[in-house]
C-alpha cells in the first residue's frame, strides 16, 4: 500500500507523458526511417535502415524549407524589434510622464488587449490589397507592429522604477530617450526577455494571418510552408513530411529546452493578455 | 513635459489608429453593406448580413461545431491540467522533467504537429489504430468519419492546451501558504481528498477562473487543426474557418464582416469574465 502510494503518481504521470510525447517521438522516428518500414507500424526506436538523409533532403528539395525558416526569422525579429521600439517609449510616457490624453490612451490600450487579430484581419487585408502590398514582408508584420500587450506589460513594470533616479539623470543631462532605453528599460530586463519569448513563439507559430496575405511560396513563414508542403506531398511520403515537420518544430523546442524558465514565463504571459 | 510625453507616445498612437481604431470602424461599415472586394458597386443592406448569418446553414453548423469543440476542450483541458499540476507539484527531484514533458506541446508549431497527428491517427499506418486493432477492436476513422472530426480535433486541442494550463495551476499552487494545509490537518482533515476540497480548491479559485476563461477563448479560436486536417470539409466547419473562407477565399467582404463582429462579440463576452476577475479577484 505504501509502495503503491509512493509510485502511483509517477505511473500516472508517466502514462500521461507518454501520450504528450508520442507525437514528437513518432515524428522524429518516421523522419529517419525508410518508406518501407513506415508500413510496418512499429514503435521500435532503431530503424532497420537509416533513411534520414533521404527524407530530410527530400523535404528540403520539394519545397524551400530553409527559405521558410529564413522568412520566419525575418518576420519574427522584424516584428519584435518594432514592437519594442514603439511600445517601450509609450509605456515609459504612460508610467512616468504627464501629458494630455494619458488616461484615454491607457483605456484604449486595455480595450485593445481584448481584440484578437482575427477580428482586424478583414479590414487590414482590404487595406493592404488596395495598397498593392499583399505578398510582402511588410504585410506579414503590419498588424503586429504595435503590441498593446507590450505597452501594458512595460507600463506595469516601469511604474516601479524610482523617480529619484530619473530626476537625477535629468540633472546630469541625460536625454529623455537615454533615460527610457538605457536606465528604465535596463531595470526591466526580465520583462523584456519574457515578452521577447512570447512574441517570437506567437509569430513563429502563427498561421492565420500569413495564410491571408501570402500566396507566394517564397515568402511563406514555417507554418504556411508546412501547409504547402503537406499539400504537395498529400500523404504520399510520410518520411519526408515528418522530416519537414521536425525541421519546423525544432527551433522552438530546442529554445524551450535551453531556456525553460524564460519560456514558461513568456508563454504563460499570454494568459494575462 | 507634455510635449515630450506626446512625442514618446506618437508612434504607438499612430499605429493604434492604423491597426485598431480605423479597421474597427471600417469593419462596422462593411458589415452593413454587400461589399465584395473588387466589386464595382456596393450598397447599404442594413442588418441583412446578420439576418443571413443566422439562417445560413453553413455558419450555424460552424457555430455549433465550435461550441461542441469548446464543450469538450474546456472541462477536459482544465480538469486534466489540474490533476497533472497536483501530481507534478509534489514531486521533488523529477518535477523539472514532468514540466518539460507536459509543456513541450505548447511550444511546438501546431501546424506541423497536426500533420503528425494525421499520421498517428491514420487508419492503417498509424500506431493508434494499430493499438486499437491489437486490442481486438475495429479501427476508428478519426479523420474520415464526419461525426468524429470535432472530437478528434478536440483531443489535439486538449493535448496542446494541457501544459499551458498546468503551468498556470502550478503558479496558483505555489501561492497557497504551506501552513494552511498543516492547520487543516490538525483540525482533523486527515484525508488528502478532504484537504484538497477544503483548502486547495477554494484557494485556487482565481487561478481556476482565469484558466477557464483563457481556455474558452482559445477554444473559440480553433483554426490550425481544421486548416491542416480537413480544410473545413463537412462535419468540421468551425467559426474562424468559416470566417476565413467567406472573407478571404470567396471575397464576401460585407458578409464576412458581419461574421467577424459575431465572433468578436463571443470573444468579448468571454474576456469580460476575465477583466472582471482581474479587477476584483475571486474571493475565497
Amino acid at each position: 500500500m505504501a509502495a503503491l502510494r509512493r509510485y502511483l503518481p509517477h505511473v500516472v504521470l508517466a502514462a500521461g507523458a507518454f501520450v504528450m510525447l508520442l507525437p514528437f517521438y513518432w515524428m522524429f522516428l518516421t523522419s529517419i526511417r525508410s518508406p518501407a518500414e513506415i508500413f510496418s507500424v512499429s514503435l521500435w526506436p532503431i530503424p532497420e535502415k537509416f533513411a534520414a538523409l533521404d527524407n530530410y533532403s527530400r523535404a528540403a528539395s520539394q519545397v524551400p524549407m530553409l527559405r521558410f525558416m529564413m522568412n520566419g526569422v525575418i518576420v519574427c525579429f522584424g516584428i519584435l524589434i518594432v514592437q519594442v521600439l514603439t511600445a517601450v517609449p509609450a509605456a515609459y510616457a504612460l508610467a512616468k510622464l504627464r501629458f494630455p490624453g494619458r488616461k484615454l490612451l491607457l483605456t484604449l490600450v486595455i480595450a485593445a488587449l481584448t481584440v484578437p487579430i482575427q477580428a482586424l484581419a478583414l479590414p487590414l487585408f482590404v487595406g493592404l490589397a488596395k495598397a498593392q502590398l499583399l505578398n510582402t514582408y511588410f504585410a506579414m508584420m503590419m498588424p503586429f507592429l504595435l503590441s498593446v500587450f507590450a505597452i501594458f506589460l512595460f507600463n506595469q513594470s516601469f511604474r516601479s522604477y524610482p523617480d529619484e533616479i530619473i530626476e537625477a539623470a535629468r540633472m546630469d543631462g541625460f536625454s529623455e530617450l537615454e533615460i527610457c532605453f538605457r536606465l528604465v528599460l535596463r531595470g526591466s530586463l526580465p520583462s523584456l526577455a519574457a515578452f521577447s519569448v512570447f512574441s517570437l513563439v506567437a509569430h513563429w507559430n502563427d498561421l492565420y494571418w500569413p495564410m491571408i496575405v501570402v500566396t507566394d511560396t517564397n515568402l511563406a513563414p514555417p507554418p504556411l510552408g508546412m501547409l504547402f508542403f503537406a499539400d504537395v506531398e498529400s500523404g504520399a511520403n510520410y518520411g519526408a513530411l515528418m522530416a519537414g515537420a521536425t525541421i519546423i518544430t525544432a527551433p522552438m523546442v530546442v529554445c524551450f529546452l535551453l531556456a525553460r524558465k524564460h519560456f514558461i514565463a513568456g508563454i504563460t504571459m499570454t494568459g494575462v493578455k | 513635459m507634455a510635449r515630450r510625453g506626446l512625442f514618446f507616445v506618437a508612434p504607438a498612437v499612430l499605429l493604434m489608429l492604423a491597426i485598431y481604431i480605423i479597421p474597427m470602424l471600417v469593419l462596422a461599415v462593411f458589415s452593413v453593406t454587400d461589399y465584395q472586394l473588387g466589386a464595382m458597386s456596393t450598397s447599404f443592406v442594413g442588418l441583412d448580413n446578420f439576418r443571413k448569418a443566422f439562417s445560413d446553414p453553413v455558419f450555424l453548423r460552424a457555430l455549433w461545431n465550435t461550441v461542441l469543440y469548446a464543450v469538450i476542450v474546456i472541462p477536459a483541458g482544465v480538469i486534466l491540467a489540474l490533476g497533472v499540476a497536483l501530481l507534478v507539484y509534489n514531486r521533488k527531484r523529477s518535477r523539472g522533467f514532468w514540466e518539460i514533458a507536459y509543456f513541450l506541446p505548447v511550444t511546438a508549431t501546431l501546424v506541423a504537429m497536426a500533420t503528425v497527428f494525421q499520421f498517428l491517427l491514420h487508419p492503417s499506418l498509424g500506431p493508434v489504430n494499430a493499438a486499437i486493432k491489437w486490442f481486438g477492436f475495429e479501427p476508428v476513422g478519426f479523420l474520415s468519419n464526419p461525426s468524429l472530426l470535432i472530437p478528434t480535433m478536440a483531443i489535439i486541442g486538449i493535448w496542446q492546451v494541457l501544459g499551458f494550463n498546468m503551468v498556470l495551476f502550478l503558479a496558483g499552487l505555489t501561492a497557497i501558504p504551506k501552513d494552511l494545509h498543516e492547520a487543516v490537518r490538525l483540525d482533523g482533515a486527515k484525508n488528502p481528498i478532504d484537504r484538497f476540497l477544503t483548502v486547495t480548491l477554494p484557494m485556487l479559485g482565481p487561478t481556476m477562473m482565469f484558466v477557464i476563461v483563457t481556455t474558452s477563448i482559445s477554444a473559440f479560436k480553433v483554426f490550425e487543426t481544421v486548416a491542416v486536417l480537413t480544410k473545413g470539409r463537412s462535419g468540421s466547419e468551425v467559426l474562424l474557418f468559416a470566417l476565413y473562407l467567406e472573407g478571404f477565399e470567396y471575397s464576401n467582404t460585407g458578409y464576412a464582416a458581419a461574421l467577424t463582429l459575431i465572433f468578436l462579440a463571443i470573444v468579448l463576452v468571454l474576456s469580460i469574465g476575465q477583466t472582471v476577475h482581474m479587477d476584483r479577484k475571486v474571493h475565497y
